[in-house]
């Protein structure tokens, strides 16, 4: 039943401490990076190859684990139930940055152009400034800019995120039906969508830098449009360097219709990266 | 039923690696509890330290001992340490090692994620101290690093921030193994609303600490943007707004507040019907009370704020949700105390420290209740009355607990029997210096001594010093439980503990039907039988 001896427990675990390692040098050397001191960037490097190397052992480890048959049902639940709630911390995340771009937009912007009690504030301190979005607020922090435009790049983005999970459902349909054929093409093509969507996203970065005045430091607009798309972004990434992966043990012959939790793994992520993208189009660009 | 475990381990590797090596590598849900206790006792002295130079410092009017920027770093820092160092992980320690002997599991669902949850709160807590040695100091602005202050720490800043991502990773990965755990890990006929208590407040703080840390993460994210990539979330000039920070800080702070006294309070449901000889009064609806209070605590942020300048409507609103609290709270003392009615008593100390709970952690209840009241919070906030407040919902609540959970199950842990006059002694010495400590500091506030200041007006004179003399008297008595621990661990009084420990204790929880000391992997082939006596 529900506990057995079959649940396997791993002894002498040595990747978590050298993650551990890995990460709060990185951290550390991030610090030190800011505080402008020298060692910085090597700290950061130093630890961010120790990360790697823990990532890609941990995840062999796992892997060879799963394909020698250690895994109960029951072990593949606690690691579905990891990674759901996993998500849904990632969720939250995101949830304050989306919060603080509802919280400014229709809260504090309309308050610093006069709003609810703040008339006499405003004529005293700033009578010049209109409360429209997007802004840069009373001190026009970052000079004149312009905004990001929907139906571009951004809307082409939309297409491309929609399509790769498509493709990516479509893999899954063809891992299910022992189609290793279908099941590679849509992997390759859900990362190579990705790929181009962080292409586009850096096309428009570049154009939001040297044509558009648009900067991180563009006042409240470039502080919330960079922090969010920046954010998905680098979630994307990381999204398209797991799919590589499950591709890469899709090309092995890792998974099989019964057994293959790495592949739902990187799909759940890849939808959620997909759903946050759809929230960012309709809240940062459209709106 | 105690003959079921290590009979069926031939099969794979079991048993610890030898020497100082197996708790660095360790995966076992005891080896990995008894590290996050021994960690949260040792930062509990740490912080202590601190309160200690608080309250050297406040002994008399005047500066005497250290500059005010270190006084408020001390402040800053004790606060840090007792909350990320010293309460949650002793918490998570206890659920680490009971959650899986009260549901009849092996281990903890994800064993390998517990080490490194581990391993990162130590790292996390590191890199907070090493900003006590820091140019500029460690943070000074409080534990709520708002801004604009917060912005204005020395080199300090960007490790205090990264130490809280690193914090909130580790919770965030110990809380998913608990939900995990709970869920997919309980033996047959374990259904949830057969669960032990403290196994359901975990559950239920599990969700808590994974919908807010990440949320803090993503507000001191944007203080380092702020302060070094130019981004203007929390200046007026660029669009942004400090009221911002403290609005999301308190969506993470309040529901925060409750991760601390929800286990507290699973702890408490487990102790008084052991020694009360009684089933716990009412189990559902301490069940529901457990999930109303965490739904409330996501729905009451800003009465940390009805000072800031906050609309009519938002200050009626978070005060009558606040107010709403009491209603759960309420059923929860309720229950305690019909456990206890007409029970067979009998006081033991984690039975003494549980009663104090339940009279002291209502008093500090009351005045949360107080400071509810928006108009009439306006003139206790910012004094030495909040700082009673939730000194008396932490220490004679969450801390007295701890150590209620430290005497009840050492005997169970260690397989030694803790001395009992030590513990009575220790357990006097605290209820009283506590009370001491904390109760002068309402009138303090109640007469308009601000809090975090090293210095202060001489008309709050004695409150002070009386308020300081229970301080070291209470700090200096919790050397007796350090000795206790030890003492314990060591060998006891030589009283050989039963499986059972307590009397009749293997009525309510699983982890009794186990032998003292448990075996090394809890329960290999699940038990068949469910205690229901906590019910």
């Amino acid at each position: 039943m529900s506990t057995s001896d079959a649940y396997y427990i791993p002894h002498k675990a040595t990747w978590p401490v050298v993650g551990t390692a890995g990460l709060v040098t990185m951290l550390a050397g991030f610090a030190n990076y800011l505080n402008g001191s020298s060692i910085g960037s090597t700290m950061m490097a130093l630890g961010l190859i120790v990360f790697i190397v823990m990532l890609t052992g941990w995840f062999t480890l796992q892997s060879g684990e799963s394909e020698s048959g250690m895994y109960s049902t029951q072990v593949g639940i606690s690691y579905r139930m990891g990674m759901m709630w996993f998500i849904f911390s990632e969720i939250m995340f995101f949830a304050v940055f989306f919060g603080t771009l509802w919280y400014t937009r229709n809260l504090s912007v309309p308050w610093l152009g006069g709003e609810g009690t703040g008339a006499a504030t405003k004529e005293l301190l700033w009578p010049a400034f209109e409360a429209v979005w997007p802004t840069n607020g009373p001190g026009k922090v970052g000079g004149e800019f312009e905004s990001m435009g929907a139906w571009g790049l951004p809307f082409l983005n939309t297409l491309i995120l929609l399509t790769s999970g498509v493709s990516c459902t479509w893999a899954h349909h063809g891992l299910l039906a022992k189609n290793r054929d279908q099941l590679i093409k849509g992997l390759i093509a859900t990362v190579g969508l990705g790929l181009l969507f962080v292409t586009f996203q850096a096309i428009e970065y570049h154009e939001a830098y040297t044509e558009m005045g648009l900067t991180l430091g563009s006042g409240i607009y470039g502080s919330t449009f960079f922090m969010l798309t920046g954010f998905h972004g680098f979630h994307v990434c990381v999204g398209a360097i797991i799919l590589s992966v499950v591709l890469f043990r899709s090309w092995k012959g890792h998974f099989k219709p019964e057994n293959h939790f790495a592949f739902e793994a990187a799909a759940w992520y890849w939808h959620f990266v997909d759903v946050v993208w759809l929230g960012l189009f309709v809240f940062v660009y459209v709106i | 039923m105690s003959a079921v475990v290590a009979e069926h381990d031939d099969h794979h590797d079991h048993g610890p690696a030898k020497g100082l090596l197996r708790w660095v590598i360790t995966t076992n849900h005891k080896d990995i509890g008894t590290l996050y206790l021994l960690f949260a006792l040792a930062m509990f002295f740490v912080g202590g330290a601190m309160a200690m130079v608080i309250r050297a410092e406040l002994f008399e009017p005047g500066m005497q001992f250290v500059n005010p920027q270190f006084f408020n770093s001390m402040t800053t820092m004790h606060a840090l340490v007792m909350v990320f160092g010293a309460v949650m992980p002793a918490f998570v320690g206890l659920a680490n090692w009971m959650i899986p002997m009260m549901i009849g599991a092996p281990d903890m669902a994800l064993p390998r994620m517990n080490n490194m949850s581990f391993w990162l709160l130590v790292a996390g807590v590191l890199l907070l101290a090493s900003t006590l040695f820091m140019e500029g100091g460690a943070p000074a602005s409080g534990w709520t690093l708002y801004p604009p202050l917060v912005l204005q720490t020395g080199n300090a800043l960007p490790f205090a921030i990264f130490s809280v991502h690193l914090l909130g990773i580790s919770s965030i990965m110990g809380a998913i193994n608990i939900v995990a755990t709970i869920f997919n890990m309980r033996a047959p006929g374990m259904t949830l609303m057969k669960m032990p208590m403290f196994v359901w407040t975990w559950l239920i703080t599990g969700f808590l600490l994974i919908a807010i840390m990440p949320v803090f993460a993503g507000a001191v994210t944007m203080l380092l943007t702020d302060k070094f990539f130019g981004t203007s979330f929390f200046d007026a000039a660029g669009g942004g707004d400090p009221v911002l920070y403290q609005h999301i800080f308190w969506f993470f702070g309040h529901p925060e507040v409750y991760v601390m006294i929800l286990p507290t309070f699973g702890v408490a449901s487990t102790i008084i019907p052991v020694f009360a000889r009684k089933p716990l009064f009412g189990y559902s609806s301490m069940v529901y009370a457990t999930a109303a209070i965490a739904f409330l605590s996501f729905i009451v942020w800003a009465h940390h704020m009805f000072t800031v300048g906050m609309p009519i409507a938002g200050e009626l609103y978070f005060m009558y949700a606040t107010m709403l609290i009491a209603i759960p709270t309420g059923v929860k003392v309720f229950n305690w105390t019909a456990t206890m009615w007409k029970g067979s008593m009998t006081f033991e100390t984690p039975m003494l420290f549980s009663i104090a709970f339940v009279v002291l952690f209502t008093m500090g209840g009351f005045t949360g209740l107080m400071m509810a009241v928006a108009p009439v919070d306006f003139q206790y906030h910012d004094t030495y009355f909040i700082v009673a407040h939730f000194h008396y919902t932490l220490v004679p609540a969450s801390v007295f607990i701890l150590m209620a959970a430290g005497y009840f199950w050492l005997p169970k842990w260690t397989g030694h029997m803790y001395d009992e006059r030590i513990g009575r002694l220790h357990f006097w010495l605290s209820v009283v210096s506590v009370n001491i400590l904390f109760f002068p500091q309402h009138f303090l506030g109640l007469a308009g001594m601000p809090r975090r200041i090293p210095d202060y007006a001489v008309q709050f004179a004695d409150w002070n010093m009386i308020s300081s003399i229970g301080g070291f008297i209470f700090g200096a008595s919790q050397l007796l439980f350090l000795y206790v621990v030890i003492h314990t661990i060591r060998g006891g009084t030589g009283e050989k503990v039963t499986a059972e420990v307590w009397e009749d204790a293997a009525k309510h929880s699983l982890e009794w039907t186990l032998p003292s000391p448990p075996p090394y992997h809890s329960f290999t082939t699940p038990p068949t039988v469910i205690p229901t006596e906590h019910i």
